[in-house]
């Protein structure tokens, strides 16, 4: 059947076949993309070594979770679905693209497999898929440029706006979308014109109300949009390619390799450097990133990844608060440094330090290592380790906040942040008042039990949180729990310690706190502290297998071993606040909410931003030391959210989330108007014999 | 018993309150000896003080130069040593010139020397016994002294009560003369003076004063709005400045601002000598701290225990009601 | 250029994670449950000189007067960034008052050749009498309360001392000599495990008093005049008259007082 209009790859301009420029078009574009490739890949190799071929069932869980299902886009609705449709028209498109690009050389090409029925239905698949993309970039672009969403703003000190960029990427798009459909359309209105039966195009499709748009104009016309329209996407398509490792839309690439390869166990901390033991890192030259290439591999392809969704910033409590972090900053200035350091064009440049670069002391010290932003990331970007990496490079440089030295050094010499002395560790349970309605072992000198009782430091010293301690050893003996503590062989259990980059007495106090646990004879072991928990459980090893109190209290409340009564004031309204440790960082979400609910008739009810949503109440451990940039607490944003969501009493299960809520409720002008408790409290307080 | 000086500061002509003190030690030691006080500088300033001080010492040795003009410790410590007869007990108050003067000034004298003594209990033989703190003031301590060659003891500023009895009345001797050479290593450039904040505490007759126990940066808002309630100041103590939480000018201390106000409210504050050091004129002082064994409970005169933060948003309430 | 210096520090009981209480004989404080560090003072002068060196080149020596113990704040003032460690020790040595304890010094800043010699402005004691005294042995200019140093050439600094009102006194003097060191003269460096496992095999000399050449009767016990009889908590006096009750009775006292007293306007 004779073509109704020239293919491109028989078509002639004056002497010259286009031909040629369907054949230089790609070769052009895939050898310079190669190199731009290459380019890219030399900082990856230069980087440091990271392990991420472990757990490959769960990597491709991920990746068809997160990647392919786009699970996390709809977390933010709109932006959600619109990105939705542009991701799955893209790879609905992918085989029309490949398919166009040689079209260019043969006329009437089609992969194997698609000249059939098969083809046909994926003709009008691809139809609508180009229809959606195209509808959805406009609507991306009308929201990036003129509704102009906060967390795309880029604050003056990191450099210029981004909108630019976003809107051109949105029109070079849909330009492939306007320009593949004009190509078909262009065609089928000849067809119609010449009287050949036309090929079927799916209604109300892109190229559906192109054909008819066109369906009028000389078959010169046709032709030439014919022609033009193919050249124009098959440039535009290279042009895009060799684009997209230029920018944000190099996630375009990654994006399936940085899901594939991002961390699959949540709440540790990386090793120092992957490959070295604990017992060998005395002998490393440098701990942490001081420089680019100290990033692993992985970071750096982070780095890379970044949409410039600003979705980690949106959920940073640190953001929240104006305190100098942007999570979406640290890698969008890390992968300009990168790209600056490593630039397609010229050498390589030797790496200076970041701190003091492009990344500010305070900027890293900020962060509460919530796990909000890596919560969010539809990309898989990680932002706990790299952080703690920089820390870790400070101190080791000496570069620690005045401060944060003396409770550093308080930890040191005495096991505890406040200096207290060590043999008062377990004080709290010697408290008259106490001792005479509970007795507390301490599992020295040969004493044991089933259960080993961590209390950490806050709650073995502070005065108030004293009260946790008490409520929890009253809570276990309720529930028949056979429990000791370990007293004065108690350390800190170093979870803010190792975040803060002091890896080397995390390590002391690891081993230290294994031999005395391991020495005790438990089986298990429970802990009202979530900083211990997960430090317990995510990066000390070898241990017995370690529970939250709120899992005790659930699971003797299933098996009737402790039973609650009524709620003594039915007026408060409750809200139960998930700390960071206890929900983010270890899925516990449901276990304290079952322990409160529990309580008869106890009237609850849920933040706004809940669960894997929780707002930091400003951190825990080394942090409540640190003193901040900031125009606000965080805590008193979460106060006023409790408030908003109609709540007079706060429930934590963090001793760190108590401390830094009661505060917050007198700094807020809220005193009178809310409290603040622990669950482990609650619980104590309608305990029923 | 060598012969008692009495080293006399001053500032703008006028002698400072550790000249009157330092007659009250003199006694202390030996409750007869005849007392010179020593007065270096240079003009009319220096006369001025020499006037100010004979009435309560019964002589003045008086040293002018140029080179003094700035008592800059290093010139003064040469012409002592070329002044003072060699078994003296030279009294210095331990301030900021004190402790640059003296433990050179003793090895130059081959004296003994003693920093900060607090009290005197009598003399022994050839050994004085002298009270003393050590730890920040969480201990004190008995010591003796030898001052067979002399000694050099430099007493801390208000551990004795002025004496203001004025019941010596001694003449000035000019001493210039044997000062002798006065070159030295060190020279006086000029003073830099701490920024004026916006609030001059120095002024104030009711000062909110606040210590460690406020805890945190964001919690001086209550001090200050019990300060706004009772028509004070929020002044503070050393470690507030040393955080960067109030500027240097709030500090009240020896090395911060003296202040002599009516009523001093001393919220979370431990009563350390240096701070205490700071407060003039006998105030009504009203200590609030969560310690009870705070020092700051044995100089106020009401005190009661309790946690700042609570207790001054409380206070605050009821002072706005009435 | 090139500055060597001398830095004294000593090692103390940290005060801040101790509780400072008298023994039951009264002869010293309880040290059973003690923790030790270098004092506060002396590390903000190992800073400085670690910040000066940094900028003019030459190197920093730490050096205590002690036992074996002492050697551990040696080492974490080496961790911090100083070049060489000294410990001088000697039985003879304890007992020593101040001046002894200057002589000492003393006797080990001269068989070097420091262009500057820094002590804390004040230790354990509270009497910031060492730096003093070795500068009058040596016959040195002095400068104590220094909070801000600045080299203007190899002969002379530039000092600030901390004086009186927050005010800060300029003085311009001559090298080589000996100044006392303030706290917040600047932001000391963090030491962290790592770096103190570092050095933990560096070799630090020991000299006694014959290395010294120092007279043994002119220091330690035997020639001290300056001797400790006992350690006491002062008696209590009456104080402050104690409000109690609850907080609103408290409070209701309280404010009859001030305004009694003039403190409500």
């Amino acid at each position: 059947m004779e073509p109704v209009l020239i293919a491109p790859s028989n078509f002639f301009i004056g002497f010259f076949p286009t031909v040629i420029i369907s054949f230089l078009l790609p070769v052009v574009g895939v050898g310079l993309f190669t190199y731009i490739m290459a380019k890219r890949i030399a900082p990856l190799v230069k980087a440091a070594p990271d392990y991420r071929f472990d757990h490959i069932p769960s990597r491709v869980m991920n990746v068809l979770k997160i990647w392919l299902a786009q699970w996390r886009q709809p977390r933010y609705m709109v932006a959600g679905v619109l990105h939705i449709i542009i991701f799955f028209g893209f790879l609905a498109l992918a085989i029309r693209s490949t398919s166009l690009v040689i079209i260019g050389l043969k006329e009437g090409f089609v992969l194997p497999g698609m000249d059939g029925t098969l083809g046909h239905i994926y003709n009008i698949i691809k139809d609508y898929a180009a229809t959606g993309v195209l509808i959805a970039c406009i609507l991306a672009a009308y929201r990036r440029g003129v509704l102009r969403p906060e967390r795309y703003d880029v604050p003056e000190k990191y450099g210029h706006d981004h909108t630019g960029e976003a809107v051109f990427v949105l029109g070079v798009i849909a330009t492939l979308m306007i320009t593949e459909s004009l190509f078909e359309a262009s065609y089928v209105a000849a067809q119609v014109q010449k009287g050949v039966p036309p090929e079927f195009l799916a209604p109300l499709t892109l190229v559906w109300f192109l054909k008819y748009i066109i369906l009028n104009a000389s078959i010169d016309t046709l032709q030439v949009l014919h022609i033009a329209s193919y050249y124009i996407h098959d440039f535009t398509f290279f042009f895009f390619l060799c684009f997209l490792p230029l920018g944000k839309h190099f996630h375009v690439i990654t994006s399936f390799f940085n899901v594939f390869f991002m961390r699959v166990k949540k709440g540790n901390i990386k090793p120092v450097k992957h490959g070295v033991s604990d017992e060998e890192l005395d002998d490393l030259e440098s701990f942490g990133v001081k420089k680019l290439e100290d990033f692993t591999w992985k970071h750096i392809l982070d780095f890379y990844s970044c949409a410039d969704c600003g979705r980690c910033s949106d959920q940073c409590p640190a953001n929240a608060v104006s305190r100098p972090l942007s999570p979406r900053f640290i890698s969008i200035k890390g992968r300009d440094k990168v790209f600056n350091n490593y630039p397609l064009n010229g050498p390589f440049l030797k790496s200076r330090p970041l701190i003091g670069d492009i990344y500010e002391e305070d900027e890293i010290w900020s962060c509460t290592t919530c796990g909000a932003c890596e919560e969010e990331c539809p990309l898989g970007i990680e932002y706990i380790d790299k952080i703690v990496d920089l820390r870790r490079g400070m101190v080791d440089e000496g570069m620690v906040p005045q401060s944060l030295q003396k409770p550093l050094s308080a930890v040191e010499k005495r096991g505890n942040p406040w200096g207290k002395m060590e043999k008062k560790r377990a004080d709290w349970a010697k408290d008259k008042e106490f001792a005479e309605t509970c007795s507390v072992k301490v599992l020295e000198k040969g004493a044991t039990a089933d259960v080993l009782y961590f209390v950490d430091s806050i709650s073995s010293f502070d005065d108030r949180m004293q009260g946790i301690a008490q409520a929890t050893a009253r809570v276990l003996t309720a529930a028949g729990v056979d429990f000791g503590v370990l007293g004065k062989a108690e350390k800190d259990s170093g979870n803010e310690i190792r975040r803060f980059g002091e890896e080397m007495l995390f390590q002391d106090l690891k081993g230290q706190n294994t031999d005395a646990i391991m020495d005790s004879g438990a089986s298990r072991i429970v802990t009202a502290d979530p900083h211990a928990y997960n430090a317990l459980k995510n990066d000390y090893n070898g241990l017995p297998p370690v529970e939250h109190i709120s899992q005790v209290v659930t699971r003797s409340i299933k098996d009737g071993s402790l039973r609650l009564g009524r709620i003594e004031d039915e007026s408060k309204v409750y809200t139960y606040h998930d700390p960071c440790y206890l929900g983010r960082h270890n899925g516990l979400y449901e276990d304290p909410r079952e322990a409160l609910n529990a309580i008869e008739g106890i009237r609850t009810v849920e933040m706004l931003k809940s669960r894997d949503r929780s707002f930091c109440c400003g951190g825990g451990g080394l942090m409540l030391f640190y003193e901040p940039e900031e125009e606000e607490r965080m805590g008193v944003l979460r106060a006023n959210m409790a408030a908003d969501a109609g709540a007079n009493v706060i429930v934590t299960a963090c001793p760190f989330c108590l401390v830094n809520m009661e505060d917050a409720i007198k700094v807020a002008g809220l005193e009178g108007k809310m409290e603040a408790i622990d669950l482990v409290e609650l619980i104590d307080r309608h305990i029923v014999k | 018993m060598g012969q008692i000086f009495a080293y006399i500061t001053y500032k703008g002509g006028v002698a400072d309150d550790s000249a009157l003190e330092l007659v009250a030690a003199a006694k202390k030691i030996d409750a007869g000896a005849s007392v010179t006080a020593v007065v270096a500088g240079s003009g009319t300033d220096c006369d001025a003080v020499c006037n100010d001080v004979a009435a309560s010492y019964s002589d003045v040795w008086k040293i002018d130069s140029d080179l003094m003009a700035y008592p800059n410790a290093e010139v003064i410590r040469k012409a002592l040593v070329n002044i003072l007869p060699g078994d003296s007990i030279v009294l210095v108050p331990h301030d900021t010139f004190g402790m640059d003067l003296s433990p050179g000034l003793s090895i130059k004298m081959d004296s003994a020397f003693v920093a900060d003594a607090v009290d005197f209990e009598g003399i022994d033989g050839d050994n004085l016994k002298i009270v003393r703190q050590e730890y920040g003031g969480a201990v004190s301590t008995h010591i003796t002294c030898n001052i067979a060659s002399g000694a050099v003891i430099n007493v801390r500023p208000g551990a004795f009560q002025p004496d203001e009895s004025k019941s010596a009345g001694g003449s000035v001797v000019d001493k210039s003369g044997d000062a002798g050479d006065l070159t030295v290593g060190r020279k006086y450039l000029e003073i830099v003076e701490a920024e004026v904040g916006d609030v001059d505490i120095t002024k104030s007759e009711v000062l909110v004063s606040i210590g460690r126990g406020i805890e945190d940066e964001d919690n001086i808002e209550v001090a200050q709005e019990l300060a706004d309630a009772m028509g004070a100041d929020v002044s503070c103590s050393r470690p507030i400045v040393d955080s960067k939480w109030l500027e240097k000018s709030r500090q009240v201390g020896t090395s911060g601002q003296t202040v002599k106000p009516k009523v001093y409210m001393a919220m979370g504050i431990s009563g350390s000598f240096q701070h205490l050091g700071g407060i003039k004129g006998n105030p009504f002082m009203v200590a609030v701290n969560k310690n009870p064994k705070a020092p700051i409970f044995q100089v106020a005169d009401v005190g009661v225990v309790a946690d700042i933060l609570e207790f001054m948003p409380e206070l605050t309430e009821k002072i706005s009601e009435g | 250029m090139n500055m060597e210096i001398l830095v004294c520090v000593k090692r103390v009981p940290d005060t801040a994670e101790n509780e400072i209480e008298v023994n039951s004989d009264g002869t010293d404080i309880e040290r059973d449950d003690l923790v030790y560090s270098v004092n506060e003072w002396d590390n903000y002068a190992v800073e400085e000189a670690i910040q000066i060196v940094d900028k003019v080149g030459g190197s920093v020596t730490v050096v205590t007067v002690g036992d074996d113990e002492s050697e551990e704040v040696l080492r974490r003032e080496m961790a911090m960034g100083a070049n060489n460690g000294l410990l001088l020790s000697d039985d003879a040595f304890n007992g020593s008052d101040g001046k002894g304890i200057a002589t000492i010094l003393k006797a080990a800043a001269e068989k070097g050749n420091y262009d500057l010699i820094m002590t804390g402005a004040q230790a354990d004691a509270g009497a910031g009498q060492v730096g003093g005294m070795m500068a009058a042995m040596m016959d040195l200019p002095y400068a104590s309360l220094v909070n801000k140093i600045e080299v203007i050439d190899d002969k002379k600094l530039k000092v600030g001392r901390e004086i009186e009102g927050g005010n800060q006194e300029m003085n311009e003097i001559d090298m080589p000599c000996v100044l006392s060191i303030q706290t917040g003269i600047n932001e000391p460096r963090y030491v962290g495990i790592r770096g103190i496992r570092k050095v933990a095999s560096v070799e630090i000399p020991v000299q006694g008093a014959s290395d010294l050449g120092v007279d043994a009767g002119a220091v330690g016990a035997a020639g001290a005049d300056v001797k400790l009889v006992d350690y006491f908590v002062p008696e209590l006096g009456e104080g402050a008259e104690m409000l109690e009750g609850s907080t609103e009775e408290i409070i209701g006292k309280l404010i009859e007082y001030l305004k009694a007293k003039g403190g409500l306007k």
